[in-house]
């Protein structure tokens, strides 16, 4: 399939998408819904980095966050309209991976996660000590009822917006497997050493997946704000953003797109059920322990039952 | 003048304690990390499951919680010899240790976590101690006990297991595995052994340095992840896998922070240890002390 027939036909799946949750016409079908997409742009983030080049990432919440404070302070300083916020966020957050990762990425991979870990606990402690932005009394931000254009229902606008994020975040990443930065990524997760050596520029390729990464996650963060309405540190920066979107690509599988697909549409759905009809600790329980089971018993993840993304590391070999 | 100087006298004491404190947190991920290469990111986690283990001992039995975290040892010792052999199992064995061990580790922070927020709540937990509130004073400077007697616990535990470490026969055997554990199997020693041994007794240090960490502060399930950043900071400016570098990492952590407490306020405290890690990443990822 060619980039621009995928691409019709993710608008054409978004579109479908959208068009049931309008035609269901229930509050809470927009509100569930909107989570479940934001985890699928942020799984398939991560995968970016960690599924296609191996550099694990816990700092997910870090880039989150901050982003979602970047949308506060901007929405304190000079409102813009919501796309031009995202854009901004995602520029916020793509910064920060490239500064970690000039910083980090020319040693060991476990350094880089270790160092990401303690990103988000130094970045939390930035944004506590921001008064400007609430400081750890958290902030407040008003969501309007409705779009100034069109007059379309704020959440059902929410829900739009990350569902193109999802197309773009979902291109982008078939774009790079089929490409050569994509063989690139490859070669620096099979043996770093053997692609240095073969002249590949594994630190510019990596800083720019953590920067790609690292923007994307930025983006599914800035409107954040204004789904919540209310923003807190402990909540923004929560761990169970990291679990979460570590879990779903590991569990649906990291060889390939579909698999942060799967894994944050089947994870995440679960998750908005167990957390309405048990509770939310049993919930992050179930994540935690199914992250585990899955990468003891099937370290493929989902898509490796039906072989995707094996075809292509045999295509990889023959040539 | 006099004030400030106190002040600063007293942050030094303070730091040097906390330090102290630090050490003990660290030294298990100094055998893991620095000397097995493996990156137990869930260390802070188990350190916080043993500051619940001596609380619950404290307040149920009246055991004194550090006496009490002794007697728990050998349970974390058995727990951590079977995480090794999960991990063996699972990944070292299949050479996948990295992306897949890793987030291994992340999963057993999170279910160590949430195991104990669904066991014992969200609350802050306290023990009571005689030494927890009297202070010793030399001229200005005040020594609380409820930082002074973890600090010798730790000191001695560091002390204890360097000797156990330089001295006995599989203490060096796990010093030379983890400089080859090929070699090691050359000479006839099961590397795999050596090596649950070793991880187990890095688990096993978690039961006392909870015990401490529960003495000098109310401990909640998630406080472990303000460790993380520390302990790993920690391990790498200490040079991996050295004992008297780590305990000289930690000390000057520990002062770091104190200083910043006492001149900027305790919040910023967190962004040290960070900011300390990228410096010994950036400048000398061997440590102070490495090899």
């Amino acid at each position: 399939m060619r980039g621009w027939t995928f691409l019709l036909l993710a608008v054409l799946v978004a579109g479908a998408v959208y068009a049931a949750a309008a035609a269901v016409n229930n509050g809470y079908v927009f509100f569930a819904g909107y989570v479940v997409l934001q985890y699928v742009v942020l799984a398939t983030a991560w995968n970016l980095l960690g599924g296609y080049t191996g550099y694990v990432n816990f700092g997910v919440a870090g880039f989150f966050a901050l982003a979602a404070y970047g949308t506060v302070a901007i929405e304190k300083l000079a409102p813009l309209p919501l796309p031009a916020v995202i854009l901004a966020g995602g520029a916020i957050s793509g910064l920060l991976g490239l500064g970690m990762g000039y910083l980090t990425l020319r040693l060991r991979g476990v350094f880089f996660s270790i160092a990401t870990l303690a990103m988000a606990v130094v970045a939390q402690t930035f944004v506590v000590n921001w008064n400007f932005v609430g400081g750890s009394a958290g902030a407040f931000v008003i969501r309007p009822q409705f779009t100034a254009w069109f007059h379309i229902d704020y959440i059902h606008y929410l829900f739009l917006l990350m569902l193109v994020l999802c197309v773009i975040v979902l291109a982008t990443a078939r774009l790079i497997e089929r490409s050569r930065l994509g063989d690139g990524f490859a070669a620096i997760r099979d043996d770093e050493l053997a692609a240095e050596a073969a002249g590949v520029p594994t630190l510019r390729l990596k800083l720019i997946a953590t920067a790609l990464s690292g923007a994307f996650m930025g983006m599914a963060g800035a409107p954040l704000p204004y789904y919540v309405t209310y923003l807190d540190p402990p909540s923004a920066f929560s761990l169970s953003y990291a679990v979460n979107t570590i879990a779903m690509p590991l569990i649906g599988g990291t060889a390939a797109w579909p698999g942060p697909l799967i894994g944050a549409l089947l994870l995440a759905t679960l998750q908005q059920l167990v957390t309405v009809t048990i509770s939310s600790a049993v919930n992050l329980l179930i994540v935690g322990l199914m992250l585990v089971g899955f990468i003891i018993i099937a370290p493929r993840g989902i898509i490796g039952w039906f072989g995707i993304g094996e075809g292509k590391l045999r295509r990889r070999k023959r040539r | 003048m006099d004030l400030s100087l106190g002040l600063f006298g007293n942050a030094i004491v303070s730091g040097l304690l906390l330090g102290g404190f630090y050490a003990a947190v660290t030294i298990g991920i100094s055998i893991s990390f620095g000397m097995l290469d493996i990156a137990n990111i869930a260390h802070p986690a188990f350190i916080v499951l043993g500051s619940y283990g001596a609380w619950y001992a404290n307040s149920r039995f009246g055991v004194d919680p550090l006496i009490a975290s002794v007697v728990l040892m050998p349970a974390f010792y058995l727990l951590g010899a079977g995480i090794y052999q999960l991990y063996y199992h699972a990944f070292e064995r299949r050479g996948d240790a990295s992306l897949r061990g890793l987030a291994f580790f992340f999963g057993l922070l999170f279910i160590t976590e949430v195991g104990l927020i669904l066991v014992f709540g969200v609350d802050y937990r306290l023990v009571r101690a005689p030494y927890i509130g009297p202070s010793l004073y030399l001229g200005a400077l005040e020594f609380p006990l409820r930082l002074l007697v973890p600090f010798l616990a730790s000191l001695a535990m560091v002390g204890l297991l360097w000797l156990y470490l330089s001295r006995s026969f599989t203490g060096r055997a796990i010093l030379a595995v983890a400089q080859d554990a090929e070699a090691l199997r050359i000479l006839g020693a099961d590397p795999v052994r050596i090596k649950r041994i070793a991880f187990a007794l890095s688990i096993a240090t978690t039961s006392l340095a909870g015990a401490i960490l529960i003495v000098i502060q109310p401990v909640e399930p998630s406080i472990g992840r303000d460790y993380i950043g520390r302990v790993f900071a920690i391990a790498v400016l200490g040079g991996l896998g050295s004992f008297a570098g780590t305990v000289v990492a930690a000390i000057l952590l520990g002062i770091m922070e104190s200083l910043t407490a006492t001149f900027y306020g305790p919040s910023w405290s967190p962004a040290i240890a960070f900011g300390f890690l990228l410096l010994a990443l950036a400048v000398k990822p061997s440590g102070m002390f490495g090899r």
